[in-house]
């Protein structure tokens, strides 16, 4: 790829249905403003009144929210999901942790659905980062290893690189590979990475025992106390719920940049990727580094809530987790990742529910139809009817109705 | 010595259950360019059924009607979840089955329950005497079944009918179907076979030992071995699940006093290590094809 971008039409929309809608018209006055661009002082092109789809610059094309429609949503998600700082506190945690599931599900979507290499190994990644954060942040007289840094200026950038770090020494293997080969490698690092953590007791307190996570500080505030901030469970939902959007944001940012189309373009097709000049091994080992990252920061925050984790929970289960995650969500979208992860960790909570309304499910884990199994049973069923019936998970949902609702009350 | 050729041995016996379920994850990818991770699923289903019917009609019957159970379980999964696929990405199809393994594997701890299931072998734990070595009974009746299923399933590839049409299948599904042989049939058998492969395998894994709920991780060896062996080769899956067999027992036997800096329990993720040891030189695995893609 040169610093000459293409035109307008071949951008890739995660839109769907406005590619097609883009009006022929608009072509010319694209390529005017297309000239201009970059001119000093020029201005940004209106666009016309009543046209919401009408590009008539380079720079509105390749806006981050490109509509109004998507501005008003945003601002609407926004706001509800501050509102909900008032929910109970039960909620409140469980939706922290579903928003740090979110940052994860990005980071995985970032190698998986933007760049197409599967990795199962999601869990091994986000083990690093959680242990670094909780080796910087820990307690330097305890039982186990600690720096006593808690500023989380310091442990979360570190987690975040720690682990980016370990995807560039992984990737070397990983760019020789492709397909399934890399999918049971990355495998292989999970139990390779269960093996070491469980070892390790010095710094991870070994199997069964665990050690206690990060501590979440900022300017001399803690965010796992109550504070002025709110209640503990008020606060770690603030907090979480803009790390999230800062993480949604920059993910966003990638995937239209010169790296982001990179990825698209290996994930394609890989060998015409390198024809037109995509360094493979280069962005190969880029989208392990950056998933990476978003692994470890998302590691790092997740047990902030919890306090406390165990070297066992880095398993195969939460890769698979992960992966459901992308997958129910909507592969390569980054608001499919945040749907599927908030469906996924909200599910539990769902099932919970169950034996009220079925009275055949126990919620006695001794009883063999019980809430435990369902839900178990619920990730694999979900995940294979999805990708059966909607293999573009909830986001195409989404675009679905969406369509139908922009042409009603015409089928199409 | 004898130490080692015990070791050796053990390696051998548990190295053939391996590669049982190698050889079922090879033959769903020959046919199909799949790796299904559906097969912890089959071979946990096989020994619970055992466990369940051994009771009753003894233990080969039940292995025999485990294993064609299983391999029915396996033909229906993959008429229900796996055919409407056909021609979409393999990663999404990988990706179903992993899902088919959960869901499986959940009903099967159903019947499992907490505590452990023998699956009523006729061997046990005891040892035979052999060239003055001390060899548990049933690593020999692994190694010598392994040793016949795999002689019959090459005669099967390569002097059957059926055979005949997986291998045609396997090399070029279009050109097969062109000649008139049935793909769906091919795609069918080749998830039965793997099936039934895995139930025995399971059986296996449940003689000695007993079968729990956290059994159906033994599957996953099975994995580092069909990459060592490569992807898309028979005798790979064989020679890649017993070297896995081996290297492990080995491990696991002289690696406390070696390399005590491993920690306990190395053997166990020893298969990952050897797996990224040989991708290292050869990204195709021992005797893997190089995928040779025209542009």
């Amino acid at each position: 790829m040169t610093t000459t971008r293409t035109g307008p039409d071949s951008e890739p929309r995660g839109t769907g249905g406005d590619a097609g809608a883009a009006e022929p018209g608009a072509e010319p006055a694209a390529r005017g403003a297309r000239r201009d661009r970059g001119a000093p002082g020029a201005r940004r092109a209106r666009r016309p009144r009543g046209r919401p789809l009408l590009y008539t610059s380079y720079a509105q094309d390749m806006a981050l929210l490109d509509t109004r429609a998507k501005k008003v949503w945003l601002g609407v998600l926004l706001g509800v999901a501050v509102l909900f700082s008032g929910l109970p506190d039960d909620l409140l945690i469980l939706l922290a942790g579903a928003y740090v599931a979110a940052i994860g599900a990005i980071g995985l979507n970032i190698v998986t659905g933007y760049a197409g290499q599967v990795s199962l190994g999601h869990a091994f990644f986000i083990a690093i980062g959680a242990y670094t954060a909780a080796a910087i942040s820990g307690d330097p007289g305890g039982r186990v290893l600690g720096f006593g840094i808690t500023s989380m200026l310091v442990w979360l950038p570190a987690a975040g690189l720690a682990a980016a770090l370990a995807g560039v020494v992984v990737a070397p293997l990983a760019a020789r590979l492709r397909g399934l080969y890399l999918a049971i490698v990355t495998l292989g690092l999970v139990f390779l990475g269960e093996h070491v953590f469980k070892e390790w007791d010095h710094l991870t307190g070994g199997p069964g025992v665990g050690r206690p996570a990060a501590v979440p500080e900022l300017f001399g505030l803690r965010f796992d106390v109550d504070s002025a901030l709110g209640t503990r469970a008020q606060s770690l939902y603030m907090l979480m719920l803009v790390l999230l959007a800062v993480f949604a944001v920059a993910a966003r940012n990638l995937a239209r940049s010169r790296i982001g189309r990179a990825f698209s373009a290996i994930r394609d097709r890989d060998i015409a990727a390198e024809v037109i000049g995509v360094p493979l091994t280069r962005y190969k080992t880029l989208a392990f580094a950056i998933s990476s990252f978003y692994a470890g920061c998302a590691g790092a925050l997740m047990y902030t809530i919890t306090g406390f984790f165990d070297p066992g929970s880095f398993n195969l289960l939460m890769s698979v987790q992960f992966i459901a995650m992308v997958l129910i969500g909507g592969v390569a979208t980054v608001s499919g990742s945040i749907a599927g992860a908030l469906f996924i960790t909200l599910l539990p909570r769902l099932t919970q529910e169950l034996p009220a309304l079925l009275p055949f499910v126990s919620a006695d884990t001794t009883q063999t139809p019980n809430v435990f199994q369902i839900q178990v049973a619920l990730y694999g069923l979900l995940i294979v009817l999805f990708l059966v019936f909607e293999p573009r998970g909830l986001f195409g949902i989404w675009v679905r109705v969406r369509a139908y609702w922009k042409s009603w009350p015409f089928s199409y | 010595m004898k130490g080692v050729l015990e070791s050796l041995i053990r390696g051998l016996g548990n190295g053939s259950v391996y590669a049982l379920l190698a050889l079922g994850f090879v033959i769903i990818y020959k046919a199909t360019r799949v790796i299904s991770f559906a097969q912890p699923a089959f071979m946990i289903a096989g020994a619970v059924a055992v466990s369940y019917l051994a009771g009753t009609v003894g233990f080969y019957p039940a292995v025999l009607l485990a294993t064609l159970l299983v391999a029915g379980l396996a033909l229906g999964i993959e008429r229900v979840a796996i055919r409407p696929m056909v021609g979409r990405p393999v990663f999404v199809v990988a990706i179903i089955t992993l899902g088919v393994d959960v869901v499986v594997r959940v009903v099967v701890n159903g019947f499992i329950g907490l505590d452990v299931r023998q699956v009523g072998d006729p061997w046990g734990l005891r040892p035979v005497e052999f060239a003055g070595l001390a060899v548990q009974q049933r690593w020999v009746a692994m190694f010598l079944t392994t040793a016949v299923l795999v002689a019959l399933l090459f005669a099967f590839f390569r002097y059957t009918r059926y055979g005949l049409a997986m291998r045609a299948a396997a090399f070029d599904q279009e050109t097969a179907l062109a000649q008139g042989v049935s793909v769906g049939t091919v795609f069918a058998l080749s998830w039965g076979l793997a099936g039934g492969l895995a139930a025995i395998a399971g059986t296996f894994v449940g003689t000695g030992q007993g079968v729990d709920q956290l059994t159906w991780i033994i599957a996953l060896k099975a994995l580092p071995a069909i990459i060592v062996g490569g992807l898309d080769s028979l005798g790979g899956a064989v020679i890649g699940g017993l070297v896995v067999g081996v290297v492990e027992s080995l491990v696991q036997s002289y690696q406390g006093d070696l390399a005590p800096w491993l920690g306990q329990n190395f053997a166990i993720v020893t298969p990952y290590a050897v797996m990224l040891l040989v991708l290292l030189v050869r990204p195709y695995g021992l005797f893997g094809t190089p995928e040779v893609e025209r542009v």
